[in-house]
């Protein structure tokens, strides 16, 4: 189930390069699924995504996921360590949308994977596993 | 012959919609290496608190500047894609400075290209991105 789309969710504002990509945020299942339309600010050869948008919504949903799991936490600061992605599908003319799982949080270290997928979940475009530092208080 | 970069450049290469937008120009290049650099703007922001810009932006920047690296070694264009690119995040780009990148390919096979690079804001011994990551080509 879905609940009504919102630009930016509650307590949660997406910073201004997810907005130059033109990304809003759709609930489901209460979590933040990011959803990216194609245009040409996101094409690389003509008609496909390029892979850097996708790297760039990708890096959205994961500080999304966290954004949201650590809502209720006070001031906390989220700085990515490492992010690898990996390519598995051309990325074609169609929406984007993205999900971060968070494998862990700890006190200083967080673990999230990335998928996504254009028409069909269960055919993604590509994932990334992202490891942040969390900086609490 | 080889791989003109110039040309490439000219025919707006570097463009194709996502690195028109985010302003990503040519620089300089070498026989197995490209420079780009990427202007900073404030829509580009990732952390509205500190004014630092995303990563997306350099990670899209780095992909062209390994891309046009493995070109540049091969001699010619050849279509590939990105298998996986690994990113390590150093330091944040400090705002109102305009990022470098400097993509290299280290080795090639006939169908797999092996690059690494560095993004800087100035110094490049002192680097805000590391990445390494690995293009397979569309025809071989």
């Amino acid at each position: 189930m879905s609940a009504p789309r919102t630009g930016i969710g509650q307590a949660m504002v997406l910073p201004p390069y997810a907005e130059w990509l033109g990304c809003s945020i759709e609930w489901v299942d209460g979590l933040p699924h990011l959803i990216m339309p194609f245009g040409e600010h996101v094409m690389g050869w003509p008609g496909l995504l390029q892979g850097g948008a996708i790297a760039g919504l990708l890096e959205v949903a994961g500080i999304a996921a966290l954004t949201h799991r650590l809502s209720n936490e006070g001031t906390t600061r989220i700085k990515p360590v490492t992010v690898t992605t990996d390519y598995l599908r051309t990325g074609r003319d169609h929406p984007t949308r993205a999900v971060g799982t968070i494998l862990r949080l700890g006190q200083r270290t967080a673990n999230v994977e990335v998928t996504a997928w254009q028409e069909d979940r269960e055919k993604p475009i590509a994932t990334a596993r992202l490891n942040y530092r969390i900086l609490r208080g | 012959m080889g791989f003109d970069m110039e040309r490439f450049v000219a025919m707006g290469g570097l463009g194709g919609g996502h690195g028109q937008h985010l302003g990503i120009a040519y620089r300089a290049h070498g026989e197995d290496w490209a420079e780009l650099a990427l202007p900073y703007d404030a829509r580009l922001i990732g952390d509205p608190t500190s004014g630092v810009i995303a990563s997306g932006p350099i990670v899209a920047m780095m992909d062209m500047a390994t891309s046009v690296a493995v070109w540049l070694k091969r001699g010619a264009f050849e279509p590939h894609v990105t298998l996986d690119l690994r990113v390590d995040y150093l330091r944040p780009a400090v705002p109102e400075r305009t990022v470098i990148g400097r993509g290299e390919c280290y080795r090639l096979t006939r169908s797999i290209a092996f690059v690494r690079g560095i993004a800087h804001d100035g110094d490049p011994d002192d680097p805000v991105a590391h990445v390494a990551g690995t293009f397979i080509g569309m025809t071989a």
